[in-house]
């Protein structure tokens, strides 16, 4: 079991105490290709940020690798985030001032790789994603399928054993969505890399091996 | 925190990729820079030119004159004149030994004072000196030599030109000394020429006069024993105004006035208008350095400023970095770095054209403007001080952004 959650809790405390999560248990294996739905509200994004390590938990347990990810000092955490994990994100948020090769090269700048092998390292993955020609370019730039393909590229060149996408195609038409779902699926299968996706789409859940649904901060069917 | 020529170009990328944000923030420091580098060589260059004035002038002497006295004393009525005479002198020496070089001086002007000097004339003044004048106003000499104890005591017929006598008798230039010119009807050999060019002058500029020696003049021009003014020079480590009331009670005993009357006897102190000049520019160069320091301060303020306005717009762009492996310690370091770096770009450029004005200025109106190596080092040297107070503020700001503001929409 990659990925293993025990009752785990989060509370947010900004005046009302918001209970968020209420006891998720979770297991995901290493290569499956699974989407969390639920309403907005539901929790879902919370507990991609607490896979994520960008957030912490209250109470229970959250291993990874039979690792356990609690209280951990920030140089580990980053390093976690850094190799471990890859973000994709609804609003891309790549770097306006860099460019696209600029902007993949970025994790391996915190790896602090040099600076001649990471950007023909990026160089490689633009291409692999079908970017050739668009290197040298600034996201405003770029269409949106294009801007999430970079990002794309961004969260797998540190080869990542996880990739967690919040919302990849909510910012997307319809077309051009369909297009990143079978990028990802494919991703998935060549790399054997575990993929999260939180959707609220029918569609992009449907597209996944498995559909995880949260609501009101537990897991249900 | 590493440094690195890596972490270098991440923070130049940054800088330049945003080149008006970056160039608002510098532009503070770079004014405020420029400014108190202007000011304080302006400072200087301002005061050299006024000090100019004093040169060659010893800031220890002082000059004696009787006027009318202003106050009655020993029967007599207040209004009365009297004279300083050559028996001064003496009494000066015995009862005030703080005296070093005292020297009688009697002037003359108009036509017994022209100079001639075959078809050229020059209005001339005449000042009648012992060897001892060069002491209170040294002498540059270009050709030949001053006057001389010996000139003095065998009342030789020698004379030392100014520099404006020597152009315009001269105008070929060439050593004069041999010559005789005609001065006031009478000749006199040319034995040196003074090139001093002070513009502190004692009864006409030195560079108009012509100066023989006092016992000539005393002859020459029937003045007897009478003197027009003492100048003296008191001893090393002594000022004047310290001696100044025994030099009052000496002469007053003698002249028969009340030795507190400041109008009767009249004591000036070039230590005096020193110390004024000094003051002036003692309170000049604090001012200088306060409006100088206070725009470098607001400009550091204003980089401090559009940085944490600009940490809270790069909010996403930090946060991401944090999800994407970003340390606090690496968030922490890239902008302070960028903080010293655009700091010292800026900082750098007003010291580039600070010096670059006050070159102008150089040119244009001589006197030395340039403020010192040591100066531009030291200003350097704050701006570094300064990058890092500056960045520090943002910084801490922009380590506090959590990698989950990264997931939020823009």
């Amino acid at each position: 079991m990659q990925i293993e959650l025990r009752g785990v809790n989060k509370t947010y405390n900004n005046g009302q105490p918001l209970h968020v999560l209420k006891g998720i248990d979770l297991d995901i294996e290493q290569g499956e290709f699974v989407s969390i739905m639920g309403a907005s509200g539901s929790g879902k994004s919370t507990l991609l940020n607490i896979l994520g390590i960008l957030d912490t938990y209250d109470s229970g347990e959250y291993h990874i690798d039979g690792v356990l990810i609690k209280d951990l000092p920030e140089r580990k955490a980053a390093d976690y985030r850094n190799k471990t994990i890859g973000f994709i994100f609804q609003s891309f948020n790549l770097i306006n001032f860099k460019t696209a090769v600029e902007n993949v090269e970025l994790p391996l700048f915190y790896q602090k790789v040099n600076r001649r092998k990471r950007h023909e390292k990026a160089m490689a993955y633009l291409e692999r994603l079908g970017l050739k020609g668009w290197e040298q370019h600034y996201p405003n730039e770029m269409s949106g399928g294009q801007k999430q393909r970079v990002a794309i590229a961004r969260a797998l060149i540190t080869k990542p054993r996880i990739i967690l996408a919040d919302e990849p195609t909510g910012a997307l038409d319809s077309k051009t969505s369909a297009e990143v779902m079978q990028l990802l699926k494919q991703l998935n299968r060549e790399e054997k890399v575990t993929m999260i996706i939180v959707t609220h789409d029918q569609n992009v859940a449907a597209q996944t091996d498995r559909t995880i649904y949260i609501k009101d901060g537990v897991i249900g069917q | 925190m590493r440094l690195n020529i890596d972490t270098y170009n991440e923070i130049v990328e940054t800088l330049s990729h945003n080149k008006s944000r970056s160039l608002l923030t510098g532009f503070g420091v770079f004014w405020g820079l420029f400014m108190l580098l202007f000011l304080v060589g302006g400072g200087r260059g301002f005061k050299e030119m006024i000090m100019e004035n004093f040169a060659g002038f010893a800031n220890n002497a002082g000059i004696i004159i009787s006027q009318n006295t202003s106050l009655p004393y020993a029967g007599f009525q207040e209004g009365r004149y009297w004279s300083l005479t050559t028996r001064d002198l003496d009494r000066l020496r015995t009862l005030v030994p703080e005296c070093d070089a005292i020297v009688p001086m009697l002037s003359i002007w108009g036509d017994n004072a022209r100079s001639e000097y075959q078809d050229r004339t020059y209005n001339s003044s005449i000042k009648s000196v012992t060897a001892d004048y060069a002491k209170i106003e040294p002498a540059k000499l270009k050709y030949g030599r001053y006057l001389t104890e010996n000139d003095v005591k065998q009342e030789r017929k020698v004379c030392v030109l100014g520099k404006r006598v020597y152009e315009v008798l001269f105008p070929e230039g060439g050593n004069p000394c041999g010559e005789f010119i005609k001065v006031g009807g009478i000749y006199y050999e040319v034995v040196g020429v003074d090139f001093a060019t002070g513009n502190i002058s004692i009864n006409g500029s030195n560079s108009e006069s012509v100066i023989i020696p006092f016992t000539i003049a005393q002859k020459i021009f029937n003045r007897g024993n009478s003197v027009d003014i003492i100048c003296i020079t008191a001893k090393g480590g002594i000022k004047i105004s310290s001696i100044e009331p025994k030099i009052r009670q000496a002469l007053a005993r003698e002249h028969l006035f009340d030795w507190k009357d400041e109008q009767a006897l009249m004591v000036l102190k070039v230590e005096e208008m020193f110390s004024m000049v000094d003051n002036l520019f003692r309170g000049l160069n604090f001012l200088i350095w306060l409006i100088g320091l206070g725009t470098l301060l607001a400009g550091i303020i204003g980089v401090s400023n559009i940085m944490m306005v600009t940490v809270k717009g790069r909010t996403t762009e930090i946060g991401l970095r944090r999800a994407i492996g970003a340390t606090k310690n690496d968030v922490l370091s890239q902008i302070i770095l960028e903080s010293i770096t655009l700091t010292l770009i800026a900082g750098m450029g007003g010291i580039m054209f600070s010096v670059l004005v006050l070159k102008v200025f150089e040119k244009a109106a001589g006197g030395a403007f340039m403020i010192s190596f040591g100066t531009a080092v030291l200003a350097a040297l704050l701006l570094s001080v300064l990058g890092v107070v500056a960045g520090l503020a943002p910084a801490f700001r922009a380590v506090s952004i959590k990698p989950v503001d990264a997931m939020r929409d823009e």
